[in-house]
């Protein structure tokens, strides 16, 4: 397949990016995007150029470094995939992909499409934890059973990997369904219940104070989520935040 | 046994760890908030050892090449932690478990340590339940456990396929605590390019930026190394692209020893290679083999009719497949350990009965299971009469809970769907036995530089058995690190605050910015990647999953021509101050060159076959690794002198105490 890229650069986060142009040539179907931009970097290094700086770590998927807006949605257009786990079958020779950062303003540029994204570190440290002593002396795992159904939902809502591309994909770049989900995978465990009040006003004050918008319900985040995180959990992180808010 | 004292406490061997934590040196609670630490890596091992660390009232710093801790590497395991809970009640306990892990490992690991490990199993599953990790549940709402290979037991705890995932992010939250408390200081996206000593003791590390490219001095009162595998000397592997050696190497430069390089794991069941663009391999994690049978056709006819499109593996019937760890392991059969299981696919693979148009796979088959599963959940259900196409759907259904997300994978890599046609798999790189030599107490022959997690050598001898990775580096960081760096940083409780502007930081940091502007100004035609891809070939080929002495040598020469390649003709375009994604692929792929040389030097120093060390000349008729334990029951622990071949060999004998030496069988 022969592929024409646009691409943003841009330097550091105090120079103007811009869009190039670039041709590729060669792309197999069974090369996942990265490796396609793999491809394309040592093209531009042959040529003595500076190859594209994108983010990516374990290429499986799962620890949500990777983060590129592919023709206008993150992680491109497949369902369910992150962007390492796309692969170029699902685009036709001579396409034109449009290869940008996620952009929002809690998520400022670093260079070309590698983003900052520290801004969900600091949510989680605001209180997105279980104060447990952590050397040891802790009660036997089996003596407080959980419901299968409510230790599977807290599993599902735990495994939002961090990606951004929730906030990415909202047109008020808000990060509801990413904070929604931590909330959600402690609120629905005994062990997580008697700092729930703190937690989710904490994370949400946080959440606030980072800059994201807010949430409009349009639900464009659950559609682009590579990990099927559901809008259930912005439901329930919006009854905690009541009773929390209630109750404070 | 000259300057490798193990440190290993005398007495019962279920006694030690209890008396030695008795015996040990205490630091006042007080005198805690003294002392910095610097915990390098924030995987498993990492993040619970800083999140311990700050919790006990020391002054953590934590560094990570991610922008965020909890994208460290450990995310990615899939298969589940092993515990001697012995909740199902099928006769595990904290002996089992450590004799299976010396057994699959070998006889090639530390009595002491491993029986330590399988003591803190159960501790962990506790600890991780508490902090919130969900687990996966029975109906009952009890813990549910499945096995993997090399073991009879059930006893892997698991949260789906993604178990790292889960208890990475309780570690994380973990130290999120801390951190919000402003006992954990994090530098994410910083490497450490050097370790910096004073008077022989580990006093902190230079790191480098990787947002700014700032070079940085950092002081602390120990320093302690969890920073994961160099499986990526094989360019191809599983682990996360970023994975490297170069933390290890540079303490290893500083007089760190390095142990038993040449033991690497080969993964039974990765996603084959399918072409020369691939950057990287992908696990189809081992618990699929609780359920999956393994075969190649009998026929070779049969094989290249596969291979060539002609025939599907779903229209060839029972008798003509050959189940062959079934037939050759009865025992254990697919769940042999893994070591086994990727020889064996090897074997069958070379003698010409591949699956795939490169030869390089086997099926790894869901369908028997599917119908055992569908016909159980049928009765369960009531449904005493159920059609066969019921029982299928309710049976995919079932694996689908399993394994969904692991199915879900493969389909997106190999575009085949696998609950219709059986997967394919080959044997890949994956996880590094070898690593820093430490000591009981985890210290390493550096005063003050401790090293935990995979990134050290100690537990799993020449093969690692599934699960067992994630339970050593949660052990070493929650149970084990926090006690024995409080005996060494006893004595510092009046040292106060390490300066960093002494000769030995600047001379460090010299040194590093040296080496950068070398790397930047070789300007020659030939990307990192460029060599990466050549030291990764040498490796696989001639130190991969078989070796022999001539292959070594070869290699030994190959890699140190490579790497005076490499310094005259690497090409790293843009600058130092700033994000530089090549410069740092840079950095690791020397490092990987110095040690790929000692590995194969390891590798043909050690003339014998245990775990994932083949050396073709020593095997058994029947094909089976043939150890010597009269000539190599030793670490080998190699000190730098220079030049890789220089290295001078150090051996820490093993001593079995409590198990007998037995030649490993899984028939
Ligand atoms: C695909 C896959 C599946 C697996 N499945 C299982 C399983 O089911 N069960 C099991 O027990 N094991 C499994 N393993 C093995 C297990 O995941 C690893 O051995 C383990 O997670 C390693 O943990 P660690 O903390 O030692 O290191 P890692 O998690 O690799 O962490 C290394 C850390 O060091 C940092 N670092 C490295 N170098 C530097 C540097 N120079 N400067 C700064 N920071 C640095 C990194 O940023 C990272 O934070 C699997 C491995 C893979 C690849
Ligand atoms: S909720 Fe989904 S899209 Fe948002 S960070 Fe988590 S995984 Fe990514
Ligand atoms: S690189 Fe890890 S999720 Fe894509």
């Amino acid at each position: 397949m022969k592929l024409n890229l646009k691409i943003w650069r841009q330097k550091d986060a105090n120079t103007k990016g811009e869009m190039v142009d670039y041709t590729i040539n060669g792309v197999e179907g069974d090369m996942s995007f990265l490796e396609m931009l793999d491809v394309l970097n040592e093209d531009l290094i042959n040529k003595g150029k500076e190859p594209v700086q994108f983010d990516h770590d374990c290429r499986e998927g799962i620890c949500g470094s990777c983060s590129l807006q592919i023709n206008g949605e993150p992680h491109g257009p497949d369902r369910l995939v992150t962007t390492c786990q796309l692969h170029m079958r699902k685009f036709n020779d001579g396409d034109t992909i449009v290869i940008e950062p996620f952009r929002a303003t809690a998520f400022p540029v670093i260079k070309d499409l590698v983003v900052d994204r520290t801004a969900f570190d600091r949510i989680q440290q605001a209180g997105g934890y279980i104060s447990v002593n952590t050397s040891g002396n802790t009660v036997d795992a089996n003596a407080t059973p959980i419901e299968k159904d409510k230790a599977d939902d807290s599993f599902y809502a735990a495994t939002c990997i961090g990606c951004g591309a929730c906030v990415a994909a909202c047109k008020n770049a808000s990060a509801m369904l990413f904070t929604s989900a931590k909330v959600s995978q402690f609120a629905l465990l005994p062990q997580g219940r008697v700092e729930a009040t703190e937690r989710v006003e904490n994370m949400v004050r946080q959440m606030d104070l980072e800059g994201f918008g807010n949430c409009t319900n349009t639900g464009a985040c659950e559609v682009e989520c590579p990990k099927g995180i559901s809008l259930e959990n912005i439901a329930r992180m919006n009854r905690e935040y009541l009773s929390a808010t209630v109750k404070g | 046994m000259g300057i490798l004292d193990s440190k290993v406490p005398s007495g019962p061997l279920a006694e030690k760890w209890t008396k030695h934590k008795n015996k040990i040196n205490l630091v006042n609670p007080a005198n805690k908030r003294n002392i910095d630490i610097i915990v390098v890596g924030t995987g498993l091992a990492g993040g619970s050892a800083a999140a311990t660390l700050a919790e006990l009232g020391y002054n953590v710093k934590t560094f990570c090449y991610q922008d965020s801790p909890r994208r460290a590497h450990s995310i990615a395991a899939q298969g589940g932690i092993n515990a001697a809970k012995n909740y199902q009640g099928d006769g595990d306990s904290a002996y089992r478990l450590f004799y299976d892990t010396i057994k699959g490992g070998d006889y090639r690991s530390r009595e002491a340590n491993v029986h330590r490990l399988a003591e803190e199993s159960a501790n962990i599953i506790d600890q991780c339940v508490a902090q919130g990790v969900p687990f996966a549940r029975d109906y009952g709402g009890l813990l549910d456990n499945r096995s993997f290979g090399g073991v009879l037991v059930s006893r892997t705890f698991y949260a789906k396929g993604q178990t790292g995932q889960q208890l990475l992010l309780g570690a994380y939250s973990a130290m999120n605590r801390q951190i919000n408390r402003g006992k954990i200081k994090p530098y994410n996206r910083h490497e450490m390019m050097d370790m910096v000593l004073v008077d022989g003791k580990a006093r902190g590390i230079i790191a480098r930026n990787l947002v700014t490219g700032e070079i940085e001095r950092h002081s602390a009162h120990a320093v302690v190394l969890a920073t994961g595998g160099y499986g990526n000397v094989f360019f191809l592997s599983t682990n996360a692209m970023g994975s490297n050696v170069m933390a290890a190497w540079r303490a290893h430069r500083r007089g760190a020893f390095f142990a038993n390089p040449c033991f690497t794991q080969i993964h039974p069941t990765c996603i084959p290679v399918s072409g020369d663009h691939q950057s990287k391999l992908t696990l189809m994690s081992e618990s699929l083999r609780n359920d999956g049978r393994i075969w190649v056709p009998k026929r070779i006819e049969d094989a290249q009719a596969i291979r060539e499109g002609k025939l599907k593996p779903t229209q060839l019937k029972e008798e003509d497949r050959d189940y062959y760890l079934e037939r050759r392991y009865p025992a254990f059969g697919n769940l042999v350990p893994r070591d086994v299981a990727s020889r064996a696919a090897k074997e069958r693979c070379d003698a010409g009965f591949g699956v795939n148009k490169t030869g390089e796979a086997v099926y790894l088959d869901f369908a028997s299971a599917v119908q055992r599963y569908g016909k159980e959940e049928a009765l369960t259900r009531g449904m005493k009469n159920a059609d066969s196409k019921t029982i299928t759907q309710l049976g995919k259904d079932i694996i689908e809970a399993k394994y969904g997300n692991l199915f879900q994978m493969y389909e997106k890599i190999v575009d085949e769907n696998p609950y219709e046609t059986p997967m394919m798999i080959y044997p890949a790189v994956h996880y590094t036995m070898g690593g820093l030599w430490v000591d009981y107490n985890l210290q390493t022959t550096i005063e003050g530089c401790y090293c935990a997690g995979e990134a050290n050598f100690s537990d799993h001898g020449a093969n690692r058995l599934g699960a067992s990775a994630l339970m050593q580096g949660l052990a070493d960081g929650y149970f084990v690190l926090p006690y024995t760096i409080g005996d060494y940083l006893s004595n510092d409780i009046r040292t106060g605050a390490i300066s960093t502007d002494s000769p030995e930081f600047e001379y460090a940091e010299k040194e590093v910015k040296d080496r950068i502007n070398k790397l930047m100004s070789a300007k020659g035609q030939h990307s990192v990647d460029y060599y990466h891809k050549k030291l990764g070939k040498i490796m696989w080929d001639k130190c991969g999953m078989a070796r022999n002495a001539q292959g070594l040598e070869e290699a030994i020469v190959e890699i140190s021509a490579l790497r005076a390649d490499f310094w005259e003709n690497v090409k790293i375009p843009g600058g130092t101050d700033g994000m530089n994604a090549e410069l740092e692929k840079a950095g690791r792929v020397a490092d990987f060159l110095e040690l790929g040389e000692l590995f194969a030097k390891d590798a043909l120093t050690r003339q014998e076959s245990c775990g994932g060390h083949f050396r073709e000349e020593y095997q058994t008729e029947e094909g089976e690794a043939l150890r010597d334990d009269e000539n190599f029951k030793f670490v080998s622990a190699w000190e730098y002198k220079g030049e890789p071949k220089d290295a001078v060999l150090h051996k820490e004998d093993l001593v079995y105490e409590n198990i007998e030496l037995k030649t490993r069988s899984y028939k």
